[in-house]
């Protein structure tokens, strides 16, 4: 029993070891193909996509990469052809400025509308105050509200 | 009981900003309804047509070239018989090859060559020549990504107009013709 395990775990390594540069240039392929996007089914990598344009393009990533090609190739390859909508990580350009920079904008923003609204309030405390008629009414509402008392409210 | 001890402050100045920012949001989703996120730019208007050699459906030994239509201002249709939205562009295909205005090349894309060449017979044929990229590698070098799709071509080789989904009436006459005309024109 001791042997057969041994063994198996020999010819577990061998293989793993056998398919190691084959198992990098999947992982290579699989990376890139889960930054592309499919223009058929748009909201689905062509890594995730079953759509026959999607498995064509990874026949192409792959090629490429076996050709020897670097990473950034092959996304530059996809993006000629099919622009940057081919991308996931759109880049930063003036026409994407606004998706990059608008969360940021939009947080300035809230925090300054957030720090002018407590200078506002810091400024006008009188405004929360109440005026004696409203002094009296809220008087005579809470004694009348007075707890042991068996008056209806 | 109630105690209201807000009714110092102007209520109107309240409900203003959250309206402006309900009408901002409406006025972008207005524009979004307009757009259509199937159409996506290509990045090749302008930019020379990829080259291409490939065989012809009727005579697979024989081959054309890009460098071929050199100096004609021409239509690439690329069409698949699995295709249905190509059912609907073929009437109006055949109908403006008869005005032979300008070649039409047809690019058989992804197909079965027995299945093309029935469709063909079957629904008639508009194509000056007829290309078969079985493979659809020259569909991505042309970024195809819907079929069916017409690229617009110049004289001297360059993409000069690409429309996305089946030609209508419409589309020819105010989308594809102008331009042909300015083309041949120029």
């Amino acid at each position: 029993m001791r042997k057969f395990i041994t063994g198996l775990c020999l010819l577990l390594t061998t293989t793993t070891f056998a398919a190691s540069p084959e198992a990098a240039l999947d992982a290579r392929a699989t990376r890139l193909e889960e930054q592309l996007r499919c223009l058929v089914c748009q909201n689905q990598s062509i890594a995730e996509s079953q759509a026959d344009l999607a498995m064509d393009l990874k026949r192409q990533v792959r090629e490429m990469l076996v050709a020897g090609k670097s990473e950034a190739e092959v996304r530059d390859y996809m993006v000629e052809r099919y622009g940057d909508f081919v991308l996931y990580d759109p880049p930063m350009q003036t026409g994407t400025l606004l998706l990059w920079l608008g969360p940021f904008l939009l947080l300035l923003g809230a925090l300054g509308a957030f720090f002018w609204r407590l200078r506002q309030r810091g400024k006008a405390p009188a405004d929360t105050m109440l005026d004696p008629a409203e002094l009296a009414r809220a008087h005579a509402l809470l004694n009348n509200d007075a707890p042991h008392t068996d008056k209806p409210a | 009981m109630k105690i209201t001890l807000s009714h110092h402050r102007d209520a109107r100045g309240f409900a203003l900003g959250p309206f402006l920012i309900f009408i901002a949001l409406i006025v972008f989703l207005g524009i979004g309804l307009t757009l259509n996120p199937r159409e996506i730019p290509s990045p090749l208007i302008d930019k020379p047509a990829p080259a291409f050699a490939l065989p012809q459906l009727h005579q697979p030994e024989a081959q054309l070239k890009l460098a071929d239509m050199a100096g004609k201002v021409w239509l690439l249709n690329v069409w698949a018989s699995w295709c249905v939205a190509c059912r609907e562009e073929h009437p109006v295909l055949i109908d403006f090859a008869k005005r032979g205005v300008l070649p039409i090349v047809g690019l058989n894309y992804k197909d079965k060559r027995a299945d093309a060449l029935g469709w063909l017979q079957q629904f008639g044929d508009p194509y000056t020549t007829s290309i078969v990229d079985a493979e659809g590698r020259v569909g991505i070098d042309y970024g195809v990504y819907g079929v069916p799709e017409t690229f617009l071509i110049d004289g001297k080789g360059r993409i000069r107009h690409k429309h996305i989904g089946p030609v209508t009436p419409e589309v020819l006459e105010k989308e594809l013709l102008p331009r042909i005309k300015e083309l041949q024109g120029a």
